[in-house]
């Protein structure tokens, strides 16, 4: 504890909780600060990369390349902001953009086709042929009304996975 | 084959669950019309378990946690224990201090002017030579341990001296062997290190038997192996002392052990060391500070408390694997000890884990 709380201060949680709509609760921030500044060893104010890659729980998660696209450079704010989509308190269209900007690899607004075999790339590794990714993708897509030339917007991942309970979330420990 | 309702749980198995997906290929040996659970571009596109195993790595990961030093609860914060404490510091650091360090002065006088005539005159009676520069090696450690006011509580039988036999250990930190040698003399197996510490290795632990190895060197293991090997066999050798975590650990966890010590076809000895922290915390953070920066804070302290427990010898049970094995001694020793284990390998303290890690995942 100690030094590192006296150097946020209430107006500081204050805007950050405003910047990631209450999605965390002041407790939590305090703690989430402690977390950034245990990762950012070198006290620049933003995480680089490697760090990431240093904690082993998430250099071996299949999809770490492309969140480690999302977060480089954080400072505590995006950081804060990009942790929101995990809390129990956001809501489930905020969770879906989470999703649909892993996806959108270019940032450009729309899911291509490849965008999406890259994501079913990393989750199943060798575990399937590339012949039989795209033949299972495109075979789904058809099924769900879509070609495998279709650009999928931010509503069509909406109207997808809008139906369902989606279960994402990270649990913040608060000391 | 499991089910493929299985999809949409939040298990973590999400890809190897993905074998389903063959069954539902046009071109794939079964082709099921209607297959039980459908596949759909819903469950395909939801990553939500994945991406939520990565949050929680972000916000907070076992790993990390085995390696912070937990800063003790402040108890001097009020206005009567303050000028108490106050008083202490000054205690500790004028008077307790300075008697300390003319402890540990004489006794490095007393042994060196004992060993190094010893070393070179007895050179032709290796037995008696070597009996006495053990019992001098135990001295010194007592010297040391006293030097810190150490309070060792040690539970279970001695160690005795017999071929075939190997003692592992949980690590904290450097003082974890100065503890244990001030009882029995070990030959233990090391880090080369810079500086005096690596001259009081090169000199005064060579005499005991010691074996170094380096880290950064990748051909070093199996020459350590074989060493390892050698001196196990020798009868007139000190038993052999190895920290199979290899690295210093919090105190609160055990890391994953390394199979090397428990490859070497002899009876496995666990020995759980739990430093209590009530007056300084033993744990060495290699990353924060040097060791010699850790030695002036535990002199400067008012005791190093800590419980060893010599636990009861193990040996490799029919059918087991080396890695089960220690990972059976892990358990006796996490136990005794009050540790709680955590799944990874202490080196990836110092490097990230390979892509093959991830393929399997």
């Amino acid at each position: 504890m100690g030094n590192t709380s006296s150097m946020l201060t209430q107006y500081d949680i204050e805007e950050v909780q405003q910047h990631c709509k209450h999605a965390f609760t002041q407790q939590e921030i305090v703690s989430l600060y402690q977390r950034f500044c245990q990762l950012d060893r070198n006290n620049c104010g933003f995480i680089p990369s490697d760090e990431f890659l240093s904690i082993p729980e998430f250099a071996v998660n299949p999809l770490s390349q492309s969140l480690l696209r999302m977060l480089d450079g954080f400072n505590f704010k995006e950081f804060i902001a990009f942790l929101s989509a995990f809390s129990p308190r956001s809501t489930l269209q905020h969770k879906i953009e989470f999703i649909f900007k892993v996806y959108d690899t270019d940032c450009n607004g729309k899911v291509s086709f490849d965008d999406m075999l890259t994501v079913l790339r990393d989750l199943t590794g060798q575990y399937m042929s590339e012949h039989q990714r795209k033949e299972v993708l495109a075979q789904v897509l058809e099924e769900a009304g879509y070609t495998k030339d279709s650009f999928l917007v931010l509503s069509d991942f909406m109207k997808i996975l809008g139906n369902s309970d989606l279960k994402m979330e990270a649990e913040v420990p608060v000391d | 084959m499991n089910s493929s309702g299985v999809l949409k749980s939040s298990s973590s198995e999400l890809d190897l669950d993905r074998p389903n997906i063959e069954d539902y290929l046009p071109s794939g040996a079964a082709i099921q019309q209607e297959p039980r659970g459908k596949l759909r571009l819903h469950d395909l596109l939801d990553i939500s378990p994945t991406l939520s195993e990565a949050a929680g790595a972000i916000v907070d990961d076992s790993f990390t946690r085995c390696f912070k030093s937990n800063p003790p609860e402040p108890w001097n914060w009020n206005i009567y224990l303050f000028p108490l404490w106050c008083f202490g510091v000054l205690l500790r650091y004028l008077i307790v201090f300075p008697t300390r360090v003319l402890v540990l002065t004489i006794g490095w006088i007393i042994f060196l002017s004992s060993f190094i005539p010893v070393h070179f005159l007895l050179k032709g009676h290796d037995r008696l030579r070597r009996s006495i520069e053990r019992s001098l090696v135990e001295m010194i450690c007592s010297f040391f341990v006293a030097s810190w006011t150490g309070v060792v509580r040690y539970h279970g039988p001695r160690p005795s001296r017999r071929p075939k036999q190997v003692f592992v250990a949980n690590h904290t930190s450097m003082i974890d062997f100065i503890v244990l040698e001030q009882m029995t003399a070990f030959a233990v197996i090391m880090q080369k290190h810079p500086g005096w510490v690596g001259l009081l290795q090169s000199t005064i632990l060579e005499s005991v038997g010691c074996i170094w190895f380096n880290r950064s060197e990748a051909k070093d293991r199996e020459i350590v192996a074989r060493k390892l090997r050698e001196h196990v066999q020798g009868a007139d050798n000190n038993p052999l002392l190895i920290f199979p975590e290899g690295t210093c650990v919090n105190n609160h966890y055990t890391v994953m052990f390394k199979k090397g010590a428990f490859e070497l076809g002899c009876t496995v000895c666990p020995v759980a060391i739990k430093y209590n922290k009530i007056f300084v915390d033993a744990f060495w953070n290699s990353r924060k500070q040097s060791f010699t920066k850790h030695l002036l804070q535990l002199m400067t302290s008012w005791a190093v408390v800590c419980d060893v427990w010599y636990l009861e010898p193990q040996s490799l049970k029919p059918g087991e694997t080396p890695i089960e094995f220690a990972e059976r001694v892990r358990d006796i020793i996490s136990t005794r000890a009050g540790l709680k284990k955590v799944p990874w390998d202490g080196y990836l303290k110092y490097s990230r884990p390979s892509p093959k890690h991830r393929e399997r995942k």
